[in-house]
């Protein structure tokens, strides 16, 4: 076992250690909890870093994997030998997400134990912390699918804890089970997905599949008659329904918004490194085996979702929710770029995207948590704390929040010398280069992320215009609010830091050439039969070879496999990797241009002219309150599965008052009317006719009763008897065979 | 027959007559707690099955290992059978199985 | 008449009496001392059929722990100022005739039956039995008698254990989850009928006080 391996175990066991420390030990640590939780996640923190750091200077480890036996089932008749193993899989993109989920559940940590004190479940608030970083780490190191879903179900389960932690309250009860329930739909495609391959494959090991997979698909490898290359897409889709659940993705992103019921630095570990991360992972992690058709409903699932949740994100007043929308409007850019093949682009993204939008919840926390505290002062009530249009003016007052905001706002909208000017140039140049190469709606996609970038900028710089400039809507809330204390900023201050470009790479515009891209994450190459993988239109691709002798490229790219499965890239994906190098300087032109018109906008209607903004909105009620209301998919939802049901139910519970027991009343009035048929010749008949009638029901009834006397000995002895009755009647049979001799 | 020396038949035999004798129980005894001695004798006749055919015509030793879950199984039935029959005679004041038929209506 | 034939006999004798004294006395407490006998009887003639471990479960399971359960059953449901500790057999005629019904025909099954092993050869050839001889002998060369025999006086007990970790590991883990929920369920059954004599009684707390 290596000794990498080792440690990130070591990193992965203390959380949890922590979480078992905590939970079972809440009374007696109560508000001390986090003197025990905030140790153990640094100590992994560090550890990873560490990890993260050997495994980054030595590109030569390549990937490392560890694996035993866990469980042995002996031979299944009908299967063959099974048995399921242990994987541990450690490459360079486990070793960053590793120091990213540490590092932001760190800052959490130490953020949370101000914004949670006094909480009258705090040590309960801890433990789950610590039991959601286990999880998530699980994932990251897990090498075989079956391992992911045991972690995949406990990130469920913890965040179901934690958004559900005042369950006092209705609103977070129902959102936790809303969580929790939409997250259960995508789980069960997961699982299906993954059966789909381990019945075929008998193995749950990731590279072991691959491997399979490269081999070449054997015929048997079919589900409802489809052809093997067909099964290949629909496992890649079914293990998509998991990520789409997981990372909030359409149609399953409703859970998101809601889950902003839980404490807001749960909002923030949920947003940027546990919980919506595993579903982009997985499909970084499983990448190799997508096929074109697989990736094209990625991508579009991604681009959509991503426009959905923009649009949505508009015209919300809640500052969470604003937040929320824009998570699930990034994550559908990552998923994108997965989809279009660029899933360095993404996961770079996903890094940088976890460390800014870690920011902007943490600050919306500090926000909220002033306002509460003035609203306290003012002995206010009413007012809702985190509503936007409740705030005003706050960078004079907070300036740390403030600040630390607005960086992390520069970075998610993509203006330059920031992380996230970097990862959306990527991964637009990535969604571009496919967009160049493909035919039919493929080519739509990276307008839809140009777009989304500018809607994007647009929301954001709305909300900072109306928190952090202009003039106080409550001008009495607004003269007692107070920044926040250190041990809230401090975490601001440092996640602002990781959302500069510095941290990623010296050159500003020039992201591949950073350490991350360089020397980390790489985009695995795809083991997918060759016909099932995309086919670019020959023109572009010629075309683009003439381009390249001009341009001097003459290197082809390496693309060395994550999952240390190296395997020659395919031909698409050394097109796209080539293509890319041509535009990508295009592509940031038209992101930065984009953002900059948002923020334009932004600026004219919230800043410059701010009644426009309310002229614009009562002009366009119907698209606004379209947005609002997030385009009545949760009301659409709730008609469909809901009100179906319990229409459903009703016309059920009708067809039994009325059918039902009408028939039951009419069988009763029947049997009343042949009593009394019954009793008329009991009467009225001959003597004996009578007396014999009578002895016949008595001794009927009898019998009934006899039967149906509630005595367990005598159904028993029955039981015993139709046994014995039943054996000797066979075997009488058996011993004398009868033939039909029909024939002479 | 009976002079024949002892074999696979002789133990089946035995069982058989303890089977019958454990439903005999079950089926005459108005006790509950006596019922329950009786599903005993059936659990131990089909023990004595699984040990005989392991000894006189398996391969392995699966037989015996399920003649383990089954005592573990009886022990399980024990409990739980006896918390019912307590729960009932604090209830009805008898342990008579006769007296137990208020589902019936 | 070898010695085993002889011990056979007389733990089938010893069997088969106190049987049969549970099933016709008429005392329960009489009935659960005859138990005792019936399961030390088995326990013995487990020893007879090689199955060392089986017997001692027997004896200490069944003899120590589920006989004394039902030896405190009995005691507790039965007021011993009563004399009501009797359980009447009613001559249920229909009863034994089924049973002697169903004994002559287990017993002629026994004794018609021709019992083939595993690896004879009539049972070998049917596809069914390939399979299944080709599966199971894989691990375990020979029939049990003979390694039993060839272990002498190493007992089963390893062999069990090896088995209950391998092929049987699925029984074994859903086995102790069914342990789990008996005592749970056992523990619940008790603790709801503690539950529900309290109510009954708050209203008797005054006389209580005043004596």
């Amino acid at each position: 076992m290596d000794q990498l391996i080792v440690l990130s175990l070591v990193a992965l066991g203390i959380p949890l250690l922590g979480f078992v420390l905590v939970i079972f030990n809440q009374k007696s640590l109560g508000e001390r909890a986090h003197l025990v939780s905030i140790p153990t996640i640094a100590f992994s923190t560090a550890i990873s870093l560490y990890v993260a750091w050997v495994k980054i200077k030595n590109p030569a480890l390549g990937t490392l994997q560890w694996s035993a036996e866990w469980i042995r089932f002996g031979i299944v008749p009908g299967f063959g030998p099974l048995a399921i193993h242990l994987n541990i899989l450690f490459d360079s993109m486990t070793a960053i997400l590793m120091v990213v989920v540490t590092g932001v559940s760190l800052l959490v940590h130490v953020f949370s134990s101000e914004y949670m004190k006094r909480d009258s479940r705090y040590a309960r608030y801890y433990a789950f912390l610590g039991l959601f970083t286990f999880s998530m780490l699980g994932i990251l190191l897990s090498g075989n699918l079956f391992q992911i879903y045991i972690f995949w179900e406990l990130v469920g389960f913890s965040s179901y804890a934690l958004i559900g932690h005042w369950y006092e309250r209705s609103g977070p009860q129902y959102a936790s089970k809303k969580a929790f329930i939409t997250n259960r739909v995508g789980d069960v495609f997961f699982w299906i997905g993954i059966l789909l391959l381990f019945a075929q494959f008998h193995t749950f090991d990731l590279r072991a599949i691959f491997g399979f997979i490269n081999e070449g698909l054997p015929l048997s490898f079919s589900i409802l008659g489809f052809s093997p290359e067909t099964t290949l897409t629909i496992a890649g889709l079914l293990i998509f329904g998991g990520a789409i659940a997981k990372s909030a993705q359409f149609p399953l992103h409703i859970w998101l918004p809601d889950a902003m019921e839980g404490p807001t630095p749960v909002s923030a570990l949920i947003h940027a490194a546990t919980m919506v991360a595993a579903g982009v992972y997985l499909m970084a992690r499983v990448f190799p085996l997508l096929t074109a058709d697989a990736m094209l409903v990625v991508a579009c699932v991604g681009a959509f979702t991503s426009f959905l949740a923009a649009t949505i994100a508009l015209t919300q007043r809640d500052i969470k929710r604003v937040l929320a929308y824009s998570t699930i409007s990034q994550l559908g850019l990552m998923m994108m770029s997965i989809g279009a093949g660029a899933v360095a682009s993404g996961i770079f993204h996903l890094v940088t995207h976890a460390a800014f939008k870690a920011c902007l919840f943490l600050g919306a926390g500090s926000v909220i948590h002033a306002m509460h505290r003035a609203m306290h002062a003012v002995h206010d009530h009413e007012t809702d704390a985190q509503d936007i249009h409740n705030m005003g003016g706050l960078l004079k007052k907070m300036p740390v929040t403030g600040w630390t905001y607005l960086i992390a706002t520069l970075a998610i909208t993509g203006l330059p010398l920031t992380a996230g000017f970097m990862s959306k140039g990527e991964i637009l140049s990535g969604v571009l280069a496919y967009g160049n190469l493909q035919t039919g709606i493929a080519t739509a996609l990276p307008w839809i992320g140009f777009g989304v970038t500018m809607l994007t900028a647009l929301y954001m710089w709305r909300q900072i215009f109306l928190v952090f400039f202009g003039i106080p809507s409550k001008p009495d809330l607004y003269a007692k609010i107070q920044e926040s204390p250190r041990v809230m900023t401090a975490p601001l201050v440092i996640l602002a830091l990781l959302s500069l470009w510095i941290c990623y790479g010296r050159n500003p515009i020039d992201p591949e050439h950073g350490w991350l891209l360089k020397k980390g994450v790489t985009t695995p190459a795809q083991v997918i039969p060759p016909q099932t993988a995309p086919t670019f239109r020959p023109k572009h691709y010629l075309s683009y070879q003439t381009e390249q002798d001009g341009f001097g490229i003459a290197v082809a790219p390496s693309i060395e496999g994550t999952q240390g499965w190296s395997v020659p890239p395919m031909p698409h994906q050394v097109a796209l990797m080539e293509n890319r190098h041509g535009i990508s300087a295009i592509a940031e032109y038209y992101a930065l241009g984009s953002a900059v018109l948002g923020f334009l906008i932004a600026w004219l209607f919230f800043s410059f002219r701010p009644g426009m903004a309310v002229s614009v909105r009562k002009a366009f009620k119907p698209l606004y309150t379209f947005s609002f209301r997030g385009w009545f998919i949760d009301d659409l939802y709730e008609f469909v599965f809901s009100d179906t049901i319990i229409f459903s139910s009703r016309v059920s519970a009708w067809v039994d008052r009325v059918v039902i027991d009408g028939l039951v009343n009419l069988a009763a009035r029947v049997a009343v009317l042949l009593s009394r048929i019954v009793g008329w010749f009991d009467r009225y008949v001959v003597d004996g006719l009578v007396t014999l009638t009578g002895a016949t029901i008595q001794f009927l009834g009898l019998m009934a009763r006899s039967v149906q006397s509630g005595r367990i000995q005598t159904y028993l002895t029955w039981v015993v008897a139709a046994v014995v009755a039943i054996f000797f009647i066979a075997w009488w049979a058996l011993a004398h065979p009868f033939t039909l001799s029909i024939l002479p | 027959m009976t002079f024949a020396p002892v074999g696979l038949t002789h133990f089946l035999v035995l069982a058989a007559v303890l089977l019958v004798l454990g439903l005999l129980t079950m089926l005459t005894r108005r006790n509950a707690i006596a019922v329950l001695m009786g599903i005993e004798l059936i659990l131990n006749a089909a023990n004595i099955n699984f040990v005989a055919f392991t000894r006189y015509g398996a391969i392995n030793l699966g037989g015996q290992v399920v003649a383990i879950f089954v005592i573990v199984l009886a022990a399980c039935e024990a409990a739980v059978a006896l918390a019912i029959v307590l729960n009932l005679y604090k209830r009805l004041g008898s342990v008579s199985v006769r007296e137990a038929n208020k589902l019936r209506d | 008449m070898s010695i085993f034939d002889i011990l056979f006999y007389l733990f089938a004798a010893a069997i088969v009496l106190s049987a049969a004294f549970v099933s016709l006395s008429r005392n329960i407490v009489h009935a659960a001392f005859s138990l005792l006998f019936t399961f030390l009887g088995i326990a013995g003639v487990y020893v007879l059929l090689s199955a060392d471990f089986i017997a001692v479960s027997q004896i200490l399971i069944y003899v120590g722990g589920i006989l004394v359960l039902i030896v405190f059953g009995v005691m507790l449901t039965n007021r011993v100022t009563n004399i009501d500790i009797r359980a009447a057999i009613r001559s249920r005629i229909p009863a034994f005739i089924i049973c002697a019904g169903l004994l002559a025909l287990l017993i002629a099954f026994i004794t018609q039956a021709h019992w083939i092993r595993y690896d004879e050869e009539p049972w070998k050839k049917t596809p069914w039995g390939k399979n299944a001889v080709e599966q199971v002998t894989k691990p375990l060369q020979g029939s049990v008698r003979e390694v039993i025999d060839q272990q002498g006086s190493q007992g089963t007990a390893a062999e069990i254990g090896k088995l209950l970790m391998s092929d049987y590991m699925l029984p074994f883990e859903l086995l102790s989850i069914v342990l789990l929920v008996a005592l749970i369920g056992a523990a619940m059954i008790a603790r709801q009928e503690a539950v529900q004599k309290k109510r009954p009684l708050s209203p008797s707390l005054p006389t209580e006080v005043s004596q």
